[in-house]
C-alpha cells in the first residue's frame, strides 16, 4: 500500500487509486521483473568484461564456470598499466579527446552565441545545416577525407596520415555540430530582456557571452563538453583508417590490433583493457549522470 | 538593435575608411566572424568530403579516369552487393525496431516505479550506452567465442545445444542486431522517459474514469502524443544504424563470407584495405538516398516547430 501511494506521486490520485490497488501492486511487481530482466540483459557484458579481467590465463582456458572467478589476479591489470605500449595509447587518446574538447567548447560557443542571438546573412539557413551535418555519419566521409590528407600530403609535405593528432582534425567534424545545435538551444532560452540590460549598461558582445551567457548556460556547455569527449574518446573508424604505427594509435584501435596477435586471443588483458579504455567515459557518468542525460536528449527535445 | 541588423543587412558595401569602421562593428560582421570557424569546418570537413567523394566514385580506380557511371555498374552487377544492401537493411530495420520496442517498454516500466527508485534504474539501464561500442563490442566477441562461450556453457548446463554465434551466417547476422539493440535500447528508454513524464497524467484520469484498460490508454494517449518523438529517434537510430561501421567490424568483420557485411564494413574493406578508394567512395554513396529522407523528414519537423513557436 505504501509502495503504491509513492508510485503515483501526486497525491490527489491516492484516493482514488486505492479502490484499484491490487491491480497497481500487481502491475509494480511485473514492471520490478521486468526491469531486473533487463537490467541484467544490460549489464552482463560488463559485468563479464570484469569478470574475465580478473582471472590468470590459465583459468581462462581451464573448463570452469566462465562467470566465477575462482582465483582472482590482478595480473592482467598490473601487465597493462606497467605496458609502454598500452600507456602510449592512453596518453593518444587523452591528448586527442582533451584537445577535441576544447576546439569543439570554443568553436561551438562562439557559433551558437552568434547564431542565436546576433543572426547576420544566412544565420538560419546555417542553423538548419549544422543539424544536417550533424546527421552525415563517419562511414560516408572517410573515404574522402582520407584522400584528402593524402593529397595535403602530397602537395605541401604535411604529414596527417598516421599521425594521432589527425584525429584532433577530423572529430571536430563529429562533434561541432551537435554542440552547437544543443548550445542554441540553450543560449536562446536565455530572455533577451538581459542582454538588452547588458547592452544598455555598455557591455560588448564579447562581454556579454563571458559575462552573462556562459555562466547561464554553464550546464548546457557542461553537458555539451560531455558529449565531445565521450564521442571523440569512442570512435572506432577514423583512428582505424587514418592510423596505423602502434605509437600512433588511440584506445579502441590499440586494444584491437595489438592485443589480438593473429589468432591468439589474450582474453584476459583483452577484457582489462577494454574495461580500462571504458572506464573514463563510465566515470564521467557516474559523477555527472543528469549532465550526461540532459545533453542527451537536449538534441532531440530542443529546437 | 533590429536597425542595425536590417542596415547590416541591406548594404555590405563599403566606401569610406569610417564606413569600414563601422561596418566592423556591425553587429552582423562580428556575428559572422564569430561562426566562421564553425563554417570552415563544416565546409572543409563535411560539405566538401561529401562533395568529393561523389566525384572519387566517378574514376576508375587509379583516379586516373573518368569512368562516369561505371563503378556503380560494376557493384550492380555484383551479388555481394547486394548481398550488402540486404544485409543493411535486415540489420538496420530490425535493430531498430528492437531498440525502439524495448526503448518503449522500458520508459514504460521505469516510469511505473516509485520516483525514489527511477534514478537507480535509469543510471543502471543506460550503461551499454556509455560504454564505447568498440570495447563492449569486445565483450560480446569474447562472450560469442567459438571454445568458450559463457553463452554456450549456461546452454550446456541447462541441456540446450551449443550456439555457433559467429560461425553460422544467420546466427551471426543475429549476433550483430543483439549486440546493436543491446548498445543501442538504453537511447531510447532515455528519450521515451523523458517524453512519457511530458504527458499530463489528467489524460490517464480522463480516461480511467471513461473505462479505458491500458492498451486503450497506450494506443489513445501514450502513443499519440510520443509520436513526435519517436518519429524523430526512430529517424535518427536508423541514420546511425545504417552507417555502423564499429559493431560489424569488431565482432564478425563482414564474415562468415561476407554475409554480414554492413555498407560502412564493405566500403571500408574496399576502399582502404583493398586500396580502390573510388570504388569505396561509390559503396558509401549509397548511404545517402537514407540520409536524403532523413534531412527532409527533419526539415519540415523543424519548420513544423518553428511555426508553432
Amino acid at each position: 500500500m505504501t509502495a503504491t501511494a509513492e508510485a503515483t506521486g501526486a497525491p490527489t490520485r491516492v484516493v482514488r487509486r486505492a479502490s484499484i490497488s491490487s491491480n497497481r501492486r500487481k502491475a509494480l511487481i511485473w514492471s520490478y521483473i521486468f526491469l531486473v530482466i533487463f537490467a541484467v540483459f544490460f549489464l552482463m557484458p560488463p559485468i563479464y568484461m570484469l569478470i574475465t579481467s580478473l582471472k590468470s590465463s590459465a583459468e581462462i582456458s581451464a573448463v570452469t564456470n566462465p562467470w566465477v572467478v575462482y582465483h582472482p589476479t590482478l595480473e592482467n591489470y598490473i601487465g597493462l598499466l606497467t605496458s609502454r605500449q598500452y600507456l602510449t595509447f592512453f596518453r593518444n587518446s587523452a591528448m586527442v579527446s582533451v584537445s577535441v574538447v576544447a576546439i569543439t567548447m570554443v568553436v561551438s560557443i562562439l557559433a551558437a552565441f552568434s547564431l542565436a542571438r546576433m543572426k547576420f546573412w544566412g544565420s538560419t539557413l546555417l542553423a538548419t545545416g549544422v543539424f544536417l551535418t550533424y546527421l552525415i555519419p563517419d562511414t560516408v566521409l572517410f573515404i574522402p577525407l582520407f584522400k584528402m590528407f593524402a593529397y595535403v600530403h602530397e602537395t605541401t609535405g604535411i604529414e596527417l596520415i598516421n599521425h594521432w593528432y589527425v584525429l584532433i582534425i577530423v572529430y571536430p567534424t563529429l562533434t561541432v555540430p551537435f554542440c552547437t545545435w544543443i548550445m542554441i538551444g540553450y543560449f536562446a532560452s536565455i530572455p533577451k530582456e538581459i542582454d538588452e540590460a547588458a547592452l544598455i549598461d555598455g557591455a560588448g558582445y564579447i562581454q556579454m557571452l563571458t559575462r552573462i551567457f556562459i555562466p547561464v548556460a554553464l550546464p548546457g556547455i557542461i553537458a555539451a563538453a560531455i558529449f565531445a569527449f565521450t564521442v571523440s574518446w569512442a570512435n572506432f573508424l577514423y583512428p582505424l583508417a587514418f592510423t596505423t604505427s602502434t605509437d600512433q594509435l588511440v584506445l579502441p584501435v590499440g586494444i584491437i590490433t595489438t592485443l589480438i596477435k593473429g589468432d591468439v586471443y589474450n582474453w584476459g588483458q583483452i577484457m582489462t583493457g577494454a574495461l580500462l579504455g571504458a572506464a573514463p567515459p563510465l566515470i564521467i557518468y557516474a559523477f555527472l549522470m543528469d549532465y550526461y542525460i540532459a545533453g542527451l536528449t537536449a538534441g532531440a527535445t530542443k529546437g | 538593435m533590429a536597425d542595425a541588423t536590417a542596415s547590416g543587412l541591406a548594404m555590405p558595401v563599403v566606401r569610406q575608411r569610417t564606413t569600414l569602421r563601422r561596418f566592423a562593428r556591425r553587429r552582423s560582421t562580428i556575428a559572422f566572424t564569430m561562426a566562421l570557424p564553425l563554417i570552415l569546418i563544416i565546409a572543409v570537413l563535411v560539405a566538401y568530403p561529401a562533395v568529393y567523394s561523389i566525384h572519387l566514385a566517378t574514376l576508375n580506380k587509379s583516379m586516373q579516369h573518368f569512368v562516369g557511371f561505371g563503378n556503380f555498374l560494376f557493384l550492380f552487377k555484383r551479388n555481394t552487393f547486394w548481398m550488402v544492401v540486404e544485409q543493411t537493411v535486415l540489420f538496420a530495420v530490425s535493430a531498430v525496431f528492437f531498440k525502439a520496442l524495448i526503448g518503449l517498454i522500458l520508459a514504460h516500466f521505469v516510469n511505473n516505479v516509485p520516483v525514489r527508485g527511477q534514478r537507480i534504474w535509469r543510471g543502471m539501464l543506460l550503461v551499454p550506452w556509455v560504454i564505447p561500442p568498440a570495447m563492449s563490442t569486445l565483450a560480446w566477441l569474447w562472450l560469442f567465442d567459438p571454445s568458450y562461450s559463457a553463452f554456450n556453457w549456461v546452454f550446456a548446463k541447462v541441456g540446450l545445444p551449443a550456439v555457433p554465434w559467429l560461425g553460422n551466417p544467420y546466427w551471426a547476422r543475429f549476433s550483430v542486431i543483439l549486440d546493436n539493440v543491446w548498445y543501442g535500447a538504453p537511447f531510447f528508454l532515455i528519450m521515451y522517459l523523458a517524453a512519457l513524464k511530458s504527458v499530463p497524467e489528467q489524460l490517464y484520469e480522463a480516461a480511467s474514469i471513461d473505462g479505458a484498460n491500458w492498451f486503450q490508454k497506450l494506443w489513445f494517449i501514450t502513443l499519440p502524443m510520443m509520436r513526435n518523438i519517436i518519429s524523430i529517434t526512430v529517424l535518427f537510430s536508423l541514420i546511425v544504424t545504417f552507417a555502423n561501421f564499429d559493431i560489424v567490424k569488431i565482432l564478425t568483420n563482414g564474415g562468415p563470407v561476407d554475409q554480414t557485411h554492413v555498407f560502412g564494413t564493405w566500403a571500408f574493406l574496399l576502399g582502404i584495405l583493398g586500396n580502390d578508394i573510388p570504388l569505396g567512395a561509390t559503396i558509401s554513396l549509397f548511404m545517402f538516398p537514407i540520409l536524403a529522407i532523413a534531412a527532409v523528414l527533419i526539415l519540415r519537423n523543424i519548420s513544423k516547430r518553428g511555426n508553432e513557436a
